[in-house]
């Protein structure tokens, strides 16, 4: 495989696309979100479940290619537990990477994208970069649900 | 006679390369043609030397530009098999579907006079698809049912993804419509277009015929077919973007309301009222896409020449070629017809465990242009049960060469994401 394709399917994202974290309906969710990509049709709905400002639990079912589920399952292994503030900060700086143009941001801003730093060749091909954070608006979106729903 | 290998070098962009310096190996024909030198050299000329708009002003090069807009119409009536009259220009073959169902739609509203009664639809007249239509033949059928009170009913997908004869059956007395395609822009088969018709016009309903992709891989000749009418676009047959065609039978489009207004399409208008003139120009309204007509004539000029049955034998061989390299690789399930007959040189498929994009993604790497998605039919994709696939279409330009690269650029995926 050329480096190319070496760099923009990262061991991480293509493990996670295979042992996604995470993926399942949650029982009772305060917020959900439903996500299409009209391009090739892949959807994904998040679901949350708030404990005070807390992403107390994250779920998400879904289908589409290897960069969208590896996403969606990463900023599960991320995001659960968290606090929403972390939660929308970390979605700032995943959509500012996606588009970097394939460019690293500063190295602490890299460092705090964790896993998701894997994706830093994903914003290189503009027709992957919908794929990458198709989760990541459902997510904001289940938030807001979940708060004023 | 030329070989393959002299075609590909009439098209410009083929000579390019992609992804670093690696050989374009194109493979998108399906959603649209690359052009020939000629094409862009006959638009080119009437851009330079004769551009002016068409049906107004009496000046040499508003002439020059009329007449090139009506040979253009007159080459591509005898490319389908039509008659001057009944070729109707329009943007694409989207346009012309949707300017049958917005006719059918006027003339329920009261629109076209007696003539157009013909066309008024019911509350529970019936209006019949098919599961394999492209969404520009499917979604303006959807619409005109809600608008009309009539029924949208279906002609199911066999396994291989042709049409169902025993189907057929829902074609019955209330039926008005039957649209279908001549050929799948998915599973690449051929319709059997003469019992379909035949049995819509025992049921007096009207034929409506997606010729997309037929028009542009196979020859044919839309009065022998006997469809009402039929649509297709200039950028899969080798012309530019920005033009294509409905066909409908003189009398039809004769009696049938117009649908866009305006300047070009009128004779007398008043501040009350306004006649308009007979079809085409009743179909043509505003300033018209007179340098892609003028690529188009360039188009069926260039496939004539090389004449359509040699094309479409080149590309049976492609389709050979491609279902036999296909069914070699065991992850590989093809979305369509396993033999080569009544098929077009079009491949979708589905690998097991890989994601269309992700295939797509890959080949590109290597420099071969695919298509991933539902490619504009979902439901299709659905009677397969898959949501996307990866689609390899080929056209007179591919080569054996570009198949087998394409080949094994997918058993490289394979390798990649399966590891095996
Ligand atoms: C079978 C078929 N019908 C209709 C269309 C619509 O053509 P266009 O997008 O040029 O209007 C296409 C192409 O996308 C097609 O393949």
């Amino acid at each position: 495989m050329s480096s190319a394709m070496q760099q923009l399917y990262q061991q991480v994202i293509l493990d996670h696309s295979r042992q996604r974290s995470g993926y399942g309906e949650l029982d009772q969710p305060q917020g959900e979100s439903f996500q299409v990509n009209p391009t090739c049709g892949d959807e994904c709905r998040v679901q949350v479940r708030l404990d005070g400002r807390r992403l107390g639990q994250l779920g998400w079912t879904g289908r589409g290619c290897s960069i969208s589920q590896a996403s969606l399952s990463i900023m599960h292994e991320m995001l659960e537990g968290e606090s929403i503030d972390d939660a929308e900060e970390l979605g700032e700086l995943f959509r500012e990477l996606m588009h970097a143009r394939g460019k690293e941001l500063e190295p602490q801003k890299q460092e705090q994208l964790e896993d998701l730093s894997a994706f830093t060749g994903v914003a290189q091909y503009p027709a992957r970069i919908k794929c990458a954070l198709l989760g990541w608006m459902a997510l904001r979106d289940a938030i807001i649900q979940a708060q004023h729903g | 006679m030329t070989s393959v290998r002299d075609v590909a070098a009439d098209f410009p962009l083929l000579g390019r390369t992609v992804r670093g310096g690696k050989r374009l190996v194109y493979l998108d024909t399906g959603a649209t043609a690359q052009k020939p030198a000629a094409v862009l050299e006959a638009e080119r000329r009437f851009n330079t030397e004769s551009n002016a708009a068409v049906h107004r002003g009496a000046h040499q090069i508003a002439e020059e530009a009329t007449e090139a807009y009506e040979a253009a119409r007159a080459a591509v009536a005898q490319f389908v098999g039509a008659d001057f009259a009944e070729i109707v220009w329009t943007k694409n073959a989207t346009e012309a579907l949707n300017l049958v169902a917005y006719g059918f739609l006027n003339a329920t509203l009261g629109r076209g006079g007696a003539e157009a009664e013909q066309f008024r639809l019911a509350p529970g007249d019936e209006i019949v698809v098919t599961e394999l239509e492209h969404h520009a033949n499917l979604v303006p059928w959807q619409e005109l049912a809600a608008k009309t009170g009539a029924v949208l009913r279906w002609i199911p997908v066999t396994d291989e993804g042709r049409l169902d004869p025993a189907g057929f059956e829902v074609i019955g007395e209330r039926t008005r419509i039957v649209a279908f395609t001549h050929a799948s822009n998915v599973t690449g088969a051929v319709t059997d277009v003469a019992p379909l018709v035949q049995r819509a016009r025992s049921v007096g309903a009207y034929t409506v015929l997606d010729a997309c992709q037929s028009a542009a891989h196979l020859p044919i000749d839309l009065h022998c077919l006997g469809v009402d009418f039929a649509a297709f676009s200039g950028h899969k047959m080798l012309a530019p973007t920005g033009v294509g065609a409905l066909y409908g039978r003189a009398e039809l489009l004769d009696a049938m309301p117009p649908v866009l207004t305006g300047g070009s399409m009128v004779e007398i208008v008043t501040m009350e009222e306004t006649t308009f003139m007979p079809p085409p120009q009743r179909f043509e309204a505003g300033t018209q896409m007179v340098a892609q007509t003028v690529g188009m004539h360039a188009a069926v000029d260039y496939l004539s020449e090389l004449g359509m049955d040699r094309m479409a034998a080149h590309e049976h061989r492609l389709t050979q070629l491609m279902l036999e390299g296909l069914a070699e690789i065991p992850e590989v399930r093809v979305l369509g017809p396993a033999s080569a007959e009544d098929r077009l040189a079009v491949a979708a498929f589905d690998v097991e465990g890989v994601h269309p994009h992700d295939v797509g993604q890959v080949l590109d790497d290597d420099g071969i242009a695919v298509r991933v998605g539902h490619h504009c039919a979902q439901p299709v994709h659905r009677a397969f049960g898959v949501h996307a696939s990866t689609r390899a279409s080929a056209g007179i330009y591919t080569t054996e060469a570009d198949v087998e690269a394409f080949l094994a650029g997918l058993r490289r995926v394979v390798q990649f994401f399966r590891g095996g």
